[in-house]
């Protein structure tokens, strides 16, 4: 209890401290001389392009932003977890499978750590994977098309946090829970959450090819909450390491009742060892029901699939997969360096960063020296497996990411800022503030054996007095900082949509002559695709009305349809005709409940409507095509449900 | 006259490019079309520069009016200007052979390179009545009908060669790969016949 007053009053000098400084302390010391300097680092020229692709998650978007660095402009909101009515994402028939879970059709989430693909440790730009929270469920987004492409549910799993990070030749994306649950799901009193609850940590395989999903195995782990991991890399490439909390395994009162230990502990899994116990026919295969929805480019269309199946481990069958490092203060962020040996802590109630070694780990495991068990899996002793610890006179960190120069930056969630220190020696080099709140923080290949040390964006809670007001709520602030130099400069301030927990940069030479211009009009495989005008059809099916329709600049084909009733539903099948870079069509129906489609070149979209009132009703294109878009409309004629006027439909007459 | 036959034979060989690269090149670039549109002639068809490029370029068209690019198979020329510069190949190379073996004079090359100046002349002109139609013959629902300042339709010949503003485009039209290895083998004849010239006054 003491602890958490100490940590009150500290927030609350804090913010005093924060409020006494009012509006124009905030970058007090520049002067014009280096502000003009600063500029010219972060200026792209029109026409110019960044040097580095951001991908930001959208936290409570539930989807993922595309931004450039150093600009700091967002290119892109890329639709993931969440309903998007811009493009139809979710609306459409094709891709509300995506949405699909063991709930039924859950339109949004909370997604959080979005990660690129590596082959040998090293960025591929292929895909990039991010973790929705609230239902637990892992999205693969393709890095050609900037489309989600895939999304996998996590059974077992409830607050999919500890997610969704890969390993170093993406055999695996690791998605860990927060919450126990119980496993299988039962009818239980809350307080007997103790022993009963589990926290289920899941690896799933990637296909090298394709990056098609499947859940290989979850390990069955005591009721600690999962709060980060990370993959080991280089030496320590075969093992996982996830930060817990709550260890006391409380079930109420987290705040303060999950406060209680001094230490919890980091997990290390060997999935090495697990994988070959699971090749060789070990684990159990446990019933279950979960939602696998895989989109698919030529046909234009997802599919969502129910699983019935998981294989589970148990960590005590696997003698020496498994062990716990003890870790102070209910640890946040559990990052590792790009050298594999180090693991580093971030103890979010603490000063200081705890910093284990990999070596003196396998060394501690080999000599038995053990210090008790939880739960029959083995504690290592804190003082064996210590390699060092990080005074760094700030409070409450939470994140660490790595340069390519020995040198390791943490964000501290308190005391706002970015401090960095020196791998190694373990020696505080620069602090610089924030503003304000700092969670994450992101170096371009800074998850990976190669980071990119140009820049390191901080992305902070709190927006507060950083930009124009635009009343209670606003858009989270993040900090360019340029750490090529020894010391850290501030240089850019730009605000991120929704709320931006990780992200994940790769320099843009790496993907940006991959993305894709259009979808083939002749490798479009939609059932109610049409390559030609002339196949526009308008049939009957009972009370559902079918139109293939044909988009192209600047009509649609067929633009006068009648025929239909009210009581009907009517799906429009629209193809986008254009096959030229950035020549994207709407279609917007009067009165449909659900949203707009947003068609690119040689795609097909499918947009339900039921009319309910008698009359003739336009659709008209909504994106601003080219010079004739305005009169890109048309009508459907809609009759009694009892009229007997027979389908039709034409344009221009014909 | 045995260098100058294999001169002979070389430039007239040199007119096969013709089959394998365009004769000529019409770039249209816009302020919407960064990487221009292009259109690459041939002497047996029209082909767009990339992929989608003739069919962008007709769906622009067709505001104005224009008709859509001819296939192959609607214009006489692109069946007639193979024959006729395989023919050319052919003669230039029994020229050359004849040349080379003595049987004929070093005049025969200069004649061979009048005839296909002439042969080439009447295509450039044959392609520039067919611009001049092909922008000219307009739809008159065309959606957009601009009206120079003296009160005449405006029309959509791009320029034989060179470069010309038209609308918001850029257009630029210029001889391509299989072009300059035609005038190249042109000039390799002429070459052919003053080295015939001087072979035969050394003879």
């Amino acid at each position: 209890m003491k602890s958490i007053l100490k940590i009150m009053t500290l927030l609350f000098s804090a913010s005093v401290l924060l409020s006494s400084c009012g509006n124009n302390g905030k970058s007090s010391g520049n002067n014009s001389a280096l502000n003009s300097s600063n500029a010219e680092k972060v200026y792209v020229a029109p026409g110019e392009y960044d040097e580095f692709y951001a991908f930001m998650s959208g936290g409570y978007s539930g989807n993922l932003t595309v931004y450039g660095l150093p600009s700091g402009r967002m290119f892109k909101e890329i639709p993931v977890f969440s309903q998007f009515p811009t493009t139809g994402y979710g609306y459409s028939e094709e891709t509300k499978p995506m949405l699909n879970t063991s709930f039924g059709m859950v339109p949004w989430d909370d997604s959080h750590h979005p990660d690129i693909s590596q082959t040998n440790g090293v960025l591929d730009g292929r895909w990039v994977f991010i973790n929705g929270n609230n239902t637990p469920r892992i999205a693969r987004i393709s890095l050609k098309t900037f489309e989600t492409e895939e999304i996998i549910e996590v059974p077992n799993s409830a607050g999919n946090h500890s997610s969704s990070f890969i390993t170093e030749n993406t055999e695996y994306v690791v998605a860990g829970t927060r919450f126990s649950v119980p496993v299988p799901q039962a009818d239980l009193p809350i307080n007997e959450y103790k022993g009963k609850f589990k926290g289920a940590l899941s690896f799933i395989s990637v296909d090298k090819e394709t990056g098609r999903m499947g859940i290989k195995f979850q390990i069955l782990m005591p009721g600690f909450n999962y709060d980060l991991s990370h993959p080991g890399r280089d030496k320590s490439h075969g093992w996982f390491f996830f930060t817990t909390y709550n260890t006391e395994e409380a079930n109420s009162l987290l705040e303060v009742n999950a406060s209680q230990n001094d230490k919890d502990f980091i997990a290390a899994i060997n999935w090495k060892k697990i994988e070959e116990y699971v090749n060789n026919g070990g684990g159990t295969k446990m019933p279950t029901n979960y939602a696998h929805n895989v989109y698919d480019e030529h046909t234009h269309t997802a599919t969502s699939t129910m699983v019935k199946e998981v294989l589970t481990v148990n960590p005590l069958d696997i003698p020496g997969a498994v062990y716990f490092l003890p870790t102070p203060k209910s640890p946040h962020g559990c990052d590792v360096t790009p050298s594999g040996e180090y693991i580093i802590g971030n103890g979010k109630l603490s000063a200081d960063l705890t910093v284990h070694s990999f070596a003196k780990m396998l060394d501690a495991i080999e000599n038995k020296k053990f210090d008790g068990d939880a739960y029959g899996i083995p504690i290592l002793k804190y003082e064996d497996i210590l390699a060092g610890v990080v005074k760094s006179g700030g409070l409450g960190p939470l994140h660490t990411e790595f340069d390519d120069k020995g040198n390791a930056y943490t964000t501290f969630f308190i005391s706002s800022e970015v401090v960095k220190w020196k791998i190694g020696t373990w020696e505080v080099i620069d602090r610089k503030p924030t503003y304000y709140s700092v969670g994450h923080l992101m170096i371009p290949g800074g998850n990976s054996r190669k980071p990119f040390g140009k820049y390191v964006v901080a992305m902070n809670k709190i927006t507060k007095d950083r930009y124009l007001p635009t009343g209670p709520e606003l858009e989270h602030s993040a900090q360019l900082y340029d750490i090529s130099g020894e010391k850290m400069e501030l240089i850019y301030d730009f605000p991120t949509h929704g709320e931006p927990h990780y992200a994940a940069g790769i320099p843009a030479d790496l993907i940006k002559g991959n993305s894709q211009k259009i979808y083939r009009l002749d490798e479009n495989k939609h059932p109610y695709a049409i390559t030609s005008p002339d196949q526009a059809k308008v049939t009957r099916n009972g009370k559902e009305v079918h139109i293939s329709m044909a988009m192209i600049r600047s009509h649609f084909t067929p633009d006068n349809i009648e025929g239909v009733k009210v009581g009907d539903k009517v799906y429009f099948h629209i193809t986008n005709h254009e096959q030229d870079f950035d020549v994207p069509h709407g279609f917007a129906m009067i009165g449909a409940n659900n949203s707009e489609l947003l068609i690119m070149p040689g795609q097909t979209k499918t947009l339900t409507w039921e009319p309910k009132q008698v009359g003739v009703w336009p659709f008209y294109c909504t994106d601003f095509c080219s010079a004739l878009h305005q009169e890109m409309q048309g009508y459907v004629r809609v009759s009694p449900a009892n009229s007997d006027i027979e389908l039709s439909w034409s344009l221009d007459g014909e | 006259m045995k260098k100058a036959g294999i001169i002979m034979i070389i430039g007239s060989l040199l007119l096969m490019g013709l089959f394998k690269f365009p004769l000529w090149n019409i770039m249209l670039g816009a302020p919407q079309y960064p990487e221009p549109l292009g259109m690459d002639i041939y002497i047996d068809g029209i082909k767009g520069v990339s992929e989608f490029d003739l069919q962008n370029i007709d769906g622009l068209n067709h505001y104005i009016g224009m008709k859509v690019i001819p296939k192959p198979e609607e214009m006489w020329e692109f069946s007639a200007f193979p024959k006729v510069i395989g023919g050319m190949v052919a003669l230039g190379v029994l020229i050359g052979i004849l040349g080379f073996m003595g049987k004929v004079s070093y005049k025969w090359f200069i004649g061979w390179f009048i005839l296909m100046s002439i042969l080439g002349v009447l295509g450039m002109y044959d392609f520039n009545q067919w611009l001049t139609e092909y922008g000219g013959d307009l739809d008159p629902h065309a959606i957009i009908k601009v009206i120079n300042a003296d009160g005449t339709p405006m029309t959509y010949k791009p320029p034989l060669l060179g470069y010309q503003k038209m609308l918001n485009f850029d257009v630029t039209s210029l001889p391509h790969t299989g072009a300059y290895m035609m005038f190249v083998g042109m000039m390799l004849t002429i070459v052919a016949f003053f080295v015939g010239k001087k072979e035969n006054k050394r003879a």
